[in-house]
């Protein structure tokens, strides 16, 4: 018995939604036919009263009629979306979407619109979607009557603003008033308050709507819309600076990561490793690999890539540098600029051995999901990738710093830089600290590579561009310190930034350039010249 | 006093280059104007600028020899002191397109008129002149080198540092040519080129005659160089080499030293770019590129550094051999190069010339026990 009355209950159902579904789109029948009818001002009363029902069904239709697609059909002057298909075109409900077979190109007619009509719709669109049940569709809709500032969108966002009950959608519900308001010609009153919500949004959209408000109307309205100028500028200025100051970090973290190899190489060791720029790329391909091999095989765990590629890149490119110091820069100890062109070479030879075998096209590397996407504080926008990376460099840094300050292999590190003879004489075996200290920098540099595939073309040029900016980074820091790395990495990423909105970014790079070709001359040995005597020649 | 300076540098050495140079000179113009065009020998006008092109690098490699093998100063940017003598002479065969351009304009060069400028910027007036453009072919290299130098010897930024700086000296003259509001053609440079000092630039002629000239600049480069070489200047350049210092504490101010020599290099790279202009047509930023100034290097490295004509020898070894492989083996190119580099820093420290040297060395001995028996039956 109970069973056989949810069977009735379900088919009940089952019939009567299609039947109210119906009752629905027979109310918006007419009115769509309506759009139809001839003239523009007949196709914009259909429009408003379309608008006026509130109901989502319409949105496509209006939709439609926006883009171009909805005719009438001749003979029978029922309004469908007809779009191309072949010779003819494939008709759809415009309400429902179903398929209504075909018709010849003559059969139908396009209806016109012009602006006035484009506007009403506009406006149409947004008192619907003003209701729509999905707070997404809401605060987008009340975005878009923001910047349209339609007065005719005002009674639907007045009635919206009553029944909304989520905080995020409302506040933009109110602006949207409020950027409305500013340009109407409604009392005073209004026109304060809807300043002190736009002095609150506070971004530069509201700048304009301010400015504007504050060239025209009553001296009050624009005494008031002054201050908020004034007010909205200063916050402006205040998270312009923190943008840049976050652009500085992160491009200085860059510089870190690609400097900080070369931190050990050449100031730990005194190895002008002009191939340094190639390790790193060395690392970016490594981490195309893996994710190569994933995509064949572990498509699911494609977000662990990233995080397997980290040890397999510090391994190959630690391999290639110690291959490189055993066979090259050993013979080159104590003559720095005959090593300086040793490198070079084998940084041609390198880009030259990669392109041969992956070719000289950039290769794809693709973003886990937990670095891709982004997060508002504020007026600031941080990328997640960004982040991860400002993270990634301050974690080698700190790593490095440990490995070299409190493991037995960085006191042999430090020992044989120190004093070479001595270190020997204790039993170190000083020409596998120098080969295993070359492949520390260049593991690093391979770990650089892995960050960087994140945010540049992975191509056999990839090094090239990193290479001049880590010298600078270590000179301009100070040889020996890692400390001053990662001053001289964030001091010349937030000088870079900060020089950019003024110079532009060619110009700015240049001045930097200057600035350290010029700092050069005043302290040879960096920000933070090692202390003692000096070591001359 | 000065032909007395300038027979200094005479040595044989010297006499078997010039007359290389004065073979080279007679016999590629008559090669070149004096045969017919289906005789084997023959020169193409595309094989004189070629070897014009080479004799250009040179003499930029003649230049930073003087600085790296004598005065210690491991250059990574003089290359840019060859773009700037470029530049200078780009900007006055600009000038001579006069309305032949494609836009027309009697006065603006075509790119200008492209980026919808007025009127031509400050710094290109007087580029019409022919003696004006030599004059700052040398002056502003030397004077962007004496300024540089001038502030880095003073504060005795030295070695790597002083490479390292160089470098990025470079660097920034590259970002600054690419930007297009610099007023130089931003990255397609200077280039479409009619005629210079009246005669067109394409005829076989023109290209003889600045084959002759590059041969003549090569040659007063050379004796010039090798003349303060053996000079007491000389002297105290390759102490200041060895050790500074100590040349220093003996009372030379060894920043005046280095400061003429690299000014004087920093001219002549000059002068080789602006010869080599006309003669390959078109100069952009991208000569300004570290890279390029880091090859020229090797050619020093691979004829011989501080041997003057080594630095010649590599040079147009060196770029026979980029015409050949980029030609023949394009791949295999930067292989070559790269596999040049380390060998010879690996190998030959002191080039093609100091092995020889090094040969000599050791033949006479072997020499020597060769050639007793037969004095002896001579005798």
């Amino acid at each position: 018995m109970h069973r056989a009355f949810c069977w009735l209950l379900a088919a009940f159902l089952a019939l009567a939604a299609p039947a109210y579904a119906a009752e629905m789109d027979a109310r918006l029948e007419p009115l769509v036919r309506g759009l139809g009818a001839g003239s523009y001002a007949d196709t914009e009363k259909a429009l408003a009263k379309l608008a006026e029902t509130g109901d989502p069904a319409a949105v496509p239709v209006i939709e439609a009629l926006q883009a171009g697609d909805l005719h009438v059909r001749k003979p029978d002057g029922a309004v469908v979306v007809a779009k191309r298909s072949g010779n003819g075109y494939a008709l759809t409900d415009p309400v429902t979407g179903a398929p209504i077979g075909e018709a010849d190109r003559n059969a139908v007619e396009k209806i016109k619109v012009n602006n006035a009509l484009r506007r009403s719709m506009s406006a149409a669109l947004g008192a619907l979607t003003l209701m729509s049940p999905n707070a997404g569709t809401r605060w987008q809709a009340a975005e878009a009557v923001f910047k349209s500032r339609d007065a005719n969108a005002l009674d639907a966002l007045n009635a919206a603003l009553a029944k909304e009950t989520d905080e995020g959608v409302k506040r933009a519900m109110t602006q949207a008033r409020a950027s409305v308001l500013l340009g109407s010609s409604a009392p005073d009153d209004d026109k304060l308050a809807a300043i002190e919500v736009l002095k609150d949004r506070g971004d530069q959209d509201a700048l304009a709507l301010l400015n504007g408000a504050a060239s025209g109307g009553s001296d009050a309205v624009k005494a008031a819309a002054e201050k908020a100028v004034a007010a909205v500028e200063n916050r402006l200025a205040l998270w312009g600076a923190a943008q840049n100051l976050w652009y500085g970090l992160s491009l200085g973290s860059v510089l870190l990561l690609a400097a900080i190899g070369l931190a050990v190489t050449f100031g730990v060791m005194g190895v002008i490793n002009m191939a340094h720029g190639e390790m790193v790329m060395i690392g970016a391909y490594a981490t195309f690999l893996v994710q190569e091999a994933f995509r064949a095989w572990a498509p699911g765990l494609f977000d662990l890539s990233i995080l397997v590629a980290l040890p397999v890149a510090f391994l190959v490119s630690g391999a290639v540098g110690v291959v490189i110091e055993r066979s090259v820069i050993r013979w080159l100890y104590g003559r720095p600029l005959e090593t300086l062109l040793a490198t070079w070479g084998l940084s041609l030879a390198l880009q030259q051995a990669v392109r041969s075998l992956f070719g000289p096209t950039n290769r794809e590397v693709g973003a886990p999901s937990w670095m891709s996407g982004a997060f508002q504080v504020g007026g600031l926008t941080i990328t997640y990738g960004r982040l991860w990376i400002v993270v990634f460099a301050f974690l080698v840094f700190a790593a490095l710093l440990v490995a070299l300050r409190k493991t037995w292999f960085g006191l042999s590190i430090r020992a044989v830089t120190q004093n070479r003879n001595m270190a020997s004489a204790m039993g170190i075996r000083t020409a596998r600290v120098d080969a295993l200290t070359f492949g520390l920098g260049s593991g690093i540099a391979g770990l650089a590579g892995v960050a960087l595939s994140q945010i540049d073309n992975v191509s056999p040029n990839l090094g090239q561009g990193y290479i001049i900016d880590s010298f600078m980074v270590v000179v301009f820091g100070g040889v020996g310190n890692l400390w001053g790395t990662l001053v001289g990495a964030l001091a010349l990423g937030s000088v870079n930034k900060f020089l950019e909105p003024y110079a532009g970014a060619v110009l700015g790079k240049i001045l930097v350039l200057i600035f350290i070709i010029l700092f050069i001359q005043r302290r040879p040995r960096g920000l933070f010249a090692l202390k003692g005597r000096a070591v001359e020649a | 006093m000065l032909t007395r300076f300038l027979l200094l540098g005479l040595d044989k050495k010297a006499g078997v280059l010039l007359a290389v140079l004065a073979l080279l000179a007679v016999a590629v113009p008559v090669m070149a104007l004096g045969t017919a065009p289906d005789s084997a020998w023959h020169l193409s006008t595309h094989t004189v600028a070629l070897l014009g092109k080479y004799l250009c690098f040179a003499l930029l490699a003649l230049a930073l020899d003087l600085v790296w093998g004598y005065v210690g100063i491991l250059s990574l940017g003089h290359a840019a002191f060859f773009t700037l003598g470029g530049y200078a002479m780009g900007m006055y065969l600009m000038r001579q397109i006069g309305p032949r351009g494609v836009y027309g304009n009697p006065i603006l060069p075509d790119f200008m008129v492209f980026l919808n400028w007025k009127e031509l910027p400050w710094y290109w007036h007087g580029f019409d002149q022919f003696w004006f453009a030599a004059i700052m072919v040398v002056l502003v290299p030397g004077a962007l080198a004496f300024a540089f130098g001038w502030f880095a010897f003073r504060s005795r930024v030295t070695g790597v540092y002083l490479s390292i700086i160089t470098q990025a000296l470079t660097f920034a003259l590259m970002l600054a040519f690419f930007r297009n509001d610099m007023g130089f053609g931003g990255n397609n440079g200077l280039t479409d080129f009619k005629e210079i000092l009246g005669f067109d630039i394409q005829a076989a002629s023109t290209r003889v005659g600045l084959f002759v000239a590059t041969v003549v600049a090569l040659a007063i480069g050379y004796v010039l160089a090798s003349s303060i070489v053996a000079s007491k200047l000389g002297k105290v350049l390759v102490a200041v080499r060895d050790a500074e210092s100590r040349v220093r504490f003996l009372g030379y101010e060894t920043e005046r030293y280095k400061l003429f020599a690299w000014t004087l290099s920093a001219c002549m790279a000059g002068v080789a770019g602006a010869l080599y202009v006309p003669q390959v047509g078109i100069i952009n930023p991208s000569e300004f590129s570290p890279a390029s100034s880091i090859e020229a290097v090797i050619w020093v490295a691979v004829g011989g550094r501080g041997t003057l004509a080594g630095a010649i020898l590599g040079a147009v070894l060196v770029n026979f051999g980029k015409s050949y492989f980029t030609a023949a083996l394009p791949e295999l190119w930067l292989f070559a190069l790269g596999g040049l580099f380390v060998l010879v820093t690996l190998f030959l420290p002191k080039g093609i010339l100091g092995l020889a040297a090094q040969l000599r060395q050791r033949l006479p001995s072997r020499g020597a026990v060769a050639a007793k028996p037969a004095d002896q039956k001579g005798v």
